[in-house]
């Protein structure tokens, strides 16, 4: 079975799920059956059966599971999207459209070679950083600018802004890796990488930083940083690097402690999410983390099943908070309990996986860059979201890739897959070739 | 650059293990720790899921019953009748917990017999049903109760001597149940420290008994074997009772009389020599007999019951502590504080032949099938004194009722028993704590009884309470 074939079959199960849940969804909630649930699992294989045909047509050779494994992801939030609204449900089938569009968009425009954006990696870096400082022109949302209000469209640049990024780094590291390997000097016992070459590189964590002091986006700065020490991780082979850029950026995260309140405020919440003063505050307290927990300690094992998590009464504001994008994991752990949650962690991993081996089976040092950057941003998006909710790690805003409830988000991470579906056509061509 | 890339995942890997891991602790591992979090109102909401069971009262007029407030949530609804009852009843509402019966007879309200039952009622996709909860109350005489306390505060209480069951119980001021939900009316109530509205005066209030409390100390007396009813004892005015002078109601004067007569006549001179001679120990037995210096075994929050006794700066004293002036807690002084529900049971031990049931607000708990879970059964609680001393006593209160300060509790053809009580609050001012115990008929009691008022100028117990006993008992005898 050629590769296009298999993704097809992987679409069924990406089908069955979504007529599944949208089924179990609208029996609890009107005790009968209608053929709408069937209308949504219609309209969903119909917008994935489009998607597949545009990649059969120009990347033959891609890898078959990517796609089928965001469509559950994808599929999947849309349910629990349709369980905690329907109109937001209804919004995010509308912006998954978009998001085709523009997974066919990015495929079709970069089709011949990808490779063209190594050559304007300076003017997409400048995009990204453009994109990350236009929220300041906005309005704060607890103490961080993280969106910019476009009529009623609320647009999160940083989503967009850590596909350029990494493209910016892939490219640059592939082209100066070697140099920073040869010219590394040891001082002190610790390797440093020389120093004319760092200046970049040094921006990349300077706007990192930027991040943090000005748009006070603590979650993406901690993506954005561990992508690129990841990537410098990869280029260089060299551990002593990252060590050095963890050292940076925690002398730099301790001395933002020191003068932010709101970060202040983030850690107290993580520490003692159960104290009566942080959990009584009313902005920047514990409320939320605490909830959370009282939400995912309902869910058990088995979760208490599709509709049934408590999230609100009447019309009094929510017991917890932002269910349908920060705390979305909450509520999956809720409902579909901690079997569900794994479940779900379980598909991304294997996401992870296939996006790894792309990055494995490619070639050229800026298709194996590319293809690492963005799984590992994709990942430790995941983690950051993922780690806050269950308050491993404070609590940072940012979605979880697919299923929160977000435009920006569904968009950026569709560009994300056609990416790394164009590295992996290449890099799959390529290794059956040779 | 390809063992790096793999060295990233194996990282991922281990990150994503630590999300699965720290999954579990909170959502299995640690999950019932978080459950019981005091911040954590789910368990709460929880059980606002369950359609709970109906409260109604003895003639089956319903008092309490559920809505549906929402898809999945239900509310809890008064009727105009639970008014009438709102301290009884008590709450369940979300926003305040729970309180009374509602707190009481939560596991059957909630339908929480067993886990086999909730499992078997999840499998077959059955939601959750309380049981119904049928009480001993009864609406016409606790109507004819409280409207004869009128806007005054007290507390009346009518037992079935028999059965201990409670078939009145009022305290005034009251409220309205339904309104405790709305925004902030609960927090006003609760701060509204002159009329304590959500306090049930009928169990939660310690007031001075006065001569009420001649009814233990005759039983002390009688039942030990060291007075009868015709001891003479010196009733002149005033002596000096630990080294206080004591004086009659008015300074009135009585030469050596019959403990019958000092009863009826409520000569304070005579009980509190005869409490002195009978000492510390027969005293503290006597009223631990009889329930004192400990919550009433009722089916009622232990929070809003306080036990009966002497109280030094808010904390009960043993009995038998001899910083006490035993005395006057013989003629119901001193510091010592008492609940009408106390008193109630008082007058029904005696009209028990003695023996003391366990106070019931609970009659039977059925299920929605109308077949009778659970009867709850009349309960003795302890013989108090013998039913020769309990006869003896019958026939001095009777007295009481019949020529001495308690006539206006007298029926038409149906002999009572009973003693008046007035607690001199502030003599300067007349401010007086008026009570009223007793029961009737005299020969097979049906009913005990025990009414008191707040701080009233001027209030005897024979002038202000006994009336309010009269009508009640009429009502009850009926």
């Amino acid at each position: 079975m050629n590769a296009r074939n298999r993704e097809l079959f992987g679409l069924i199960p990406a089908t069955l799920l979504v007529t599944a849940g949208f089924t179990a969804v609208f029996i609890q909630r009107h005790d009968l059956l209608s053929n709408l649930s069937l209308t949504f699992g219609a309209l969903f294989l119909a917008l994935c059966l489009a998607a597949h045909l545009v990649v059969r047509m120009t990347l033959p050779d891609a890898d078959p599971y990517m796609f089928p494994l965001v469509a559950v992801l994808a599929c999947f939030g849309l349910v629990m999207l349709y369980r905690l609204d329907e109109d937001l449900a209804r919004e995010q089938a509308q912006w998954f459209v978009v998001g085709l569009l523009a997974f066919a968009g990015t495929i079709v425009a970069l089709r011949r070679d990808y490779r063209v954006l190594e050559r304007y990696r300076y003017s997409i870096a400048l995009l990204g950083i453009v994109l990350l400082l236009l929220p300041r022109l906005g309005h704060p949302v607890n103490g961080a600018y993280l969106s910019l209000d476009i009529g009623p469209i609320a647009f999160q640049p940083a989503e967009f802004a850590k596909i350029a990024i990494v493209i910016f780094l892939a490219s640059y590291l592939s082209s100066t890796r070697q140099v920073l390997v040869v010219g590394a000097r040891r001082f002190a016992g610790i390797t440093f990488p020389p120093l004319k070459h760092l200046g970049p590189l040094l921006a990349v964590w300077g706007t990192a930083m930027v991040l943090l002091f000005v748009i006070q986006d603590l979650g993406s700065s901690l993506m954005f940083f561990g992508g690129f020490l990841a990537l410098v991780y990869v280029a260089t082979n060299r551990i002593s690097f990252v060590i050095i850029g963890v050292g940076l950026f925690a002398v730099g995260a301790r001395l933002l402690y020191a003068i932010r309140p709101t970060i202040q405020d983030r850690v107290d919440a993580w520490l003692h999410p159960f104290d009566h003063h942080l959990y009584n505050q009313a902005v920047g307290g514990s409320f939320q983390i605490a909830q959370s927990i009282f939400s995912q300690a309902d869910g058990g094992l088995f979760g208490q099943g599709f509709g049934q998590a408590v999230i609100k009464l009447g019309d009094s504001p929510p017991i917890l908070p932002a269910a349908h994008t920060d705390f979305i994991y909450a509520v999956i752990t809720d409902e579909l309990g901690l079997l569900g949650a794994a479940a779900m962690l379980l598909v991304y991993l294997l996401f992870v996986e296939r996006g790894f081996k792309t990055a494995m089976l490619a070639t050229d040092s800026f298709s194996k860059l590319l293809a690492t950057g963005l799984t590992a941003v994709l990942a430790l998006q995941v983690f950051v979201i993922v780690g806050g909710v269950t308050k491993l790690i404070p609590l940072t805003g940012v979605t979880l890739p697919f299923i929160s409830y977000g435009g920006s988000s569904i968009v950026a991470n569709f560009i994300l897959l056609a990416l790394l579906l164009l590295v992996s056509d290449r890099a799959r061509r390529e290794a059956e070739v040779r | 650059m390809n063992a790096p890339i793999l060295k990233l995942f194996v990282l991922v890997l281990v990150l994503f293990a630590a999300l699965i891991a720290m999954t579990s602790y909170n959502s299995v591992i640690n999950a019932k720790a978080y459950r019981d979090n005091a911040l954590n109102a789910r368990p709460q909401i929880e059980q606002q899921r369950v359609h709970r069971g109906v409260i109604r009262a003895r003639d089956n007029s319903l008092l309490a019953h559920s809505v549906k407030a929402s898809d999945t949530l239900y509310r809890r609804r008064y009727t105009p009748e639970a008014q009438l009852f709102a301290h009884v009843i008590g709450y369940d509402f979300l926003r305040i917990a729970r309180a009374g019966l509602e707190r009481s007879r939560n596991d059957a309200l909630a339908g929480q017999r067993n886990e086999l039952r909730s499992i078997v009622d999840e499998l077959r996709g059955q939601r959750q049903e309380g049981d119904n909860v049928i009480t001993n109350l009864d609406p016409r005489a606790q109507k004819i109760a409280r409207d004869a306390l009128g806007d005054r505060k007290g507390a009346v209480v009518a037992i079935e001597p028999s059965t201990g069951k409670v078939r009145v119980m009022v305290s005034t001021p009251g409220y309205n149940i339904n309104s405790l939900n709305d925004n902030g009316v609960y927090a006003k109530l609760s701060q509204d420290g002159e009329n304590s509205p959500l306090l049930n005066r009928a169990t939660q209030a310690g007031y001075v008994p006065g001569s009420t409390m001649k009814v233990v100390t005759a039983t002390a007396a009688l039942d030990s074997g060291e007075f009868q009813p015709d001891s003479r004892v010196s009733g002149k005015s005033p002596i000096t009772i630990s080294g206080t002078p004591l004086s009659n109601f008015s300074g009135e004067q009585f030469g050596d009389i019959t403990l019958t007569d000092a009863l009826t006549h409520s000569v304070n001179t005579v009980w509190a020599q005869v409490a002195e001679k009978l000492g510390h120990g027969t005293m503290a037995e006597y009223m631990k007999r009889y329930g004192f210096g400990k919550d009433p075994p009722m089916d009622y929050p232990d929070a809003q019951m306080l036990p009966s006794g002497v109280y030094v700066n808010g904390k009960l004293l043993g009995p038998s502590s001899d910083k006490v002036d035993i005395g006057r807690v013989g003629i119901g002084q001193e510091r010592l504080r008492v609940t009408p529900l106390q008193m109630a049971t008082v007058a029904a031990t005696v009209a028990n032949d003695g023996v003391r049931m366990k106070p019931q607000l609970t009659s039977r708990i059925v299920d929605n099938d109308g077949r009778t879970v659970q009867n709850i059964e009349p309960e003795e609680a302890e013989r108090v004194m013998s039913a020769q001393t309990a006869e003896q006593l019958t026939q001095m209160m009777s007295n009481v009722v019949k020529e001495g300060t308690g006539t206006a509790a007298a029926l038409d053809g149906i002999e009572v028993a009973g003693k008046t009580g007035t607690a001199e609050l502030d003599i300067a001012r007349h401010i007086d704590q008026p009570w009223f115990i007793g029961f009737a008929p005299r020969a097979a009691p049906k009913i005990a009884v025990a009414v008191t008022l707040e701080r009233i100028v001027g209030g005897q117990g024979g002038v202000v309470a006994a009336p309010i006993a009269k009508q009640v008992m009429q009502e009850l005898l009926k």
